[in-house]
């Protein structure tokens, strides 16, 4: 007797992109606005990023509903936070209740692939790297989603971020300064929107520092290479 | 006293087809400190007497934002009213992630006049011993409700709570035809002078009253100090030309005259000594 399988699946990736670089009193999140199902576009203009506190924001790529469902339970959480401690959370608070929130589920996961970008409470920027579980680390930069595998090699030659496993430990944040890293998000995702087909048409950035909350897009390649190429050539341009 | 047979517990009736218990919980809200509350079509405003318990200890809490468009001021026991507040804004949080909208405010005060009613007519429970005045706005307007410990409700124009609140609502009485087309201004005017009402001769600063005020494209929030202050000092100097309607305030207000400037000198220090209030999103 053969094991049963599920002829359904509870999970679909949406594909996605998204990159957060923390700096010395900024920090940039950004993230691509395709949604995808299999082959196919749902749509161009999706956020996957979401405001969860003052100086805390999120992007997420993976299973958009799980992406929804989780921004809405941090969302509920925070209000709680802010009836109870009558102020707002912090980033680094943030960052646990999400790792919380994620293990909660560790017997039916939220597919989602996060990563937290913010102000810590010294000002200074922090990136906070997740998986679906939970598991989340404090970082320089990072990257997540179905061009991960393209961005962070590239953030790790461009950003040289120390070993953790150097002893006097260093700082996480990039010597960059706020347009630098900026710029180098829209190349991170110029050139990952090439190769990845599920990467494309904007990104969108959103920086934070002292002064508040910055948000801008950046228009991408709709088409990728190969797909312009056989228009191209079968005339259809 | 007679009803002392009936008393024992919320589960039995008087003769008379009373319960004493609840009857006793209501008196509990007489007892004590003003809260009061106004609305017009566009605003609604609460304002309660804070008394600190000695000069060492800081003020009582008696003003809670439930939500954006929801704030509740309470008379009566304060533990009860506190952990109402966190009922009310539980429930608003679980409609907004269920419907992704505001709760309807006469829907959550039903929620809560329902809670109210459990007690009564539990032998292991004591019914609540605090007073609500409900301030909210949602799709149908501006909405002021008075939130009892019997489990009733009701919806008012304007409403006063606490001991020596008859004195405001007097005032209120006097005034409330107006206040459906009253500004945003006029209606914190009249909650002062509703509260200095309430506080019978006593001078009205900044540090012994709460002012909040919810509106349409106002999120509740409570006034920092400085606020208060002002509009008190605004309207006092107004106060000497109205008609004072009793002696006592005849008497105060040649008072308030000579001691305006070390009024607002107390205030300025209380401010300082005060509870911080500033800067926070979630001033509660």
């Amino acid at each position: 007797m053969t094991k049963q399988h599920a002829n359904w699946s509870p999970y679909d990736n949406n594909g996605g992109s998204c990159v957060a670089i923390a700096g010395s009193d900024y920090c940039v999140i950004a993230a691509d606005t395709r949604m995808s199902t299999g082959y196919n576009i749902l749509t161009r203009d999706y956020s996957k990023i979401s405001h969860l506190a003052e100086k805390c924001v999120m992007a997420s790529s993976g299973f958009q509903a799980d992406v929804k469902a989780l921004q809405k339970v941090l969302s509920a959480r925070h209000l709680t936070y802010q009836h109870q401690h009558n102020k707002q959370m912090s980033c680094p608070a943030m960052a646990q209740l999400l790792s919380n929130t994620l293990y909660y589920k560790r017997f039916f996961p939220y597919y989602s692939f996060n990563v937290l970008g913010g102000l810590d409470s010294e000002g200074k920027g922090c990136v906070f790297t997740y998986d679906a579980v939970g598991s989340y680390e404090r970082v320089g930069y990072s990257s997540q989603g179905s061009g991960s595998t393209l961005i962070m090699p590239f953030l790790d030659n461009q950003l040289k971020s120390p070993s953790p496993l150097l002893l006097p430990a260093q700082d996480a944040v990039t010597p960059l300064s706020e347009a630098e890293a900026v710029d180098l998000v829209k190349t991170v995702f110029a050139s990952a929107t090439e190769r990845d087909i599920y990467t494309g048409d904007k990104v969108e950035i959103v920086i934070l520092n002292a002064g508040g909350i910055h948000r801008e897009f950046m228009d991408l390649r709709k088409t990728d290479a190969f797909t312009e190429e056989c228009m191209f050539m079968i005339d259809l341009f | 006293m007679f009803r002392n047979q009936y008393d024992t517990d919320v589960t039995t009736w008087s003769p008379a087809g009373r319960l004493f218990q609840v009857e006793y919980a209501m008196e509990a809200v007489k007892q004590g400190s003003a809260a009061i509350g106004l609305r017009s079509k566009t605003h609604v405003v609460l304002a309660c007497v804070n008394k600190a318990n000695s000069e060492l200890s800081s003020h009582q809490k008696k003003i809670f934002k439930v939500d954006d468009h929801i704030g509740v001021a309470i008379a009566g026991l304060t533990a009860d009213g506190r952990v109402l507040s966190r009922y009310m804004r539980s429930e608003c949080i679980n409609y907004n992630y269920t419907y992704e909208s505001p709760l309807p405010v006469g829907r959550l005060v039903v929620q809560l006049a329902d809670k109210a009613q459990v007690c009564t007519q539990r032998s292991w429970k004591r019914p609540y011993g605090v007073g609500l005045l409900v301030a909210g706005l949602d799709e149908s307007g501006a909405h002021l409700y008075y939130n009892c410990p019997s489990g009733n409700y009701f919806e008012y124009q304007a409403f006063a709570i606490g001991s020596r609140s008859q004195a405001a609502k007097t005032y209120l009485e006097r005034k409330f035809n107006n206040f459906t087309a009253s500004s945003r201004e006029d209606l914190i005017k009249d909650a002062l002078i509703a509260t200095r009402e309430s506080l019978q001769g006593e001078k009205l600063r900044s540090s012994v009253c709460t002012i909040a005020v919810v509106g349409v494209g106002e999120p509740f929030h409570i006034l920092d100090q400085e606020t208060v202050q002002q509009l008190i000092d605004t309207f006092e100097i107004v106060r000497e030309e109205e008609t004072a309607p009793a002696e006592p305030e005849a008497a105060a207000e040649q008072d308030a005259a000579t001691d305006q400037a070390s009024g607002a000198d107390q205030g300025g220090a209380g401010n300082q000594g005060g509870a911080d209030q500033g800067g926070s999103p979630m001033d509660i």
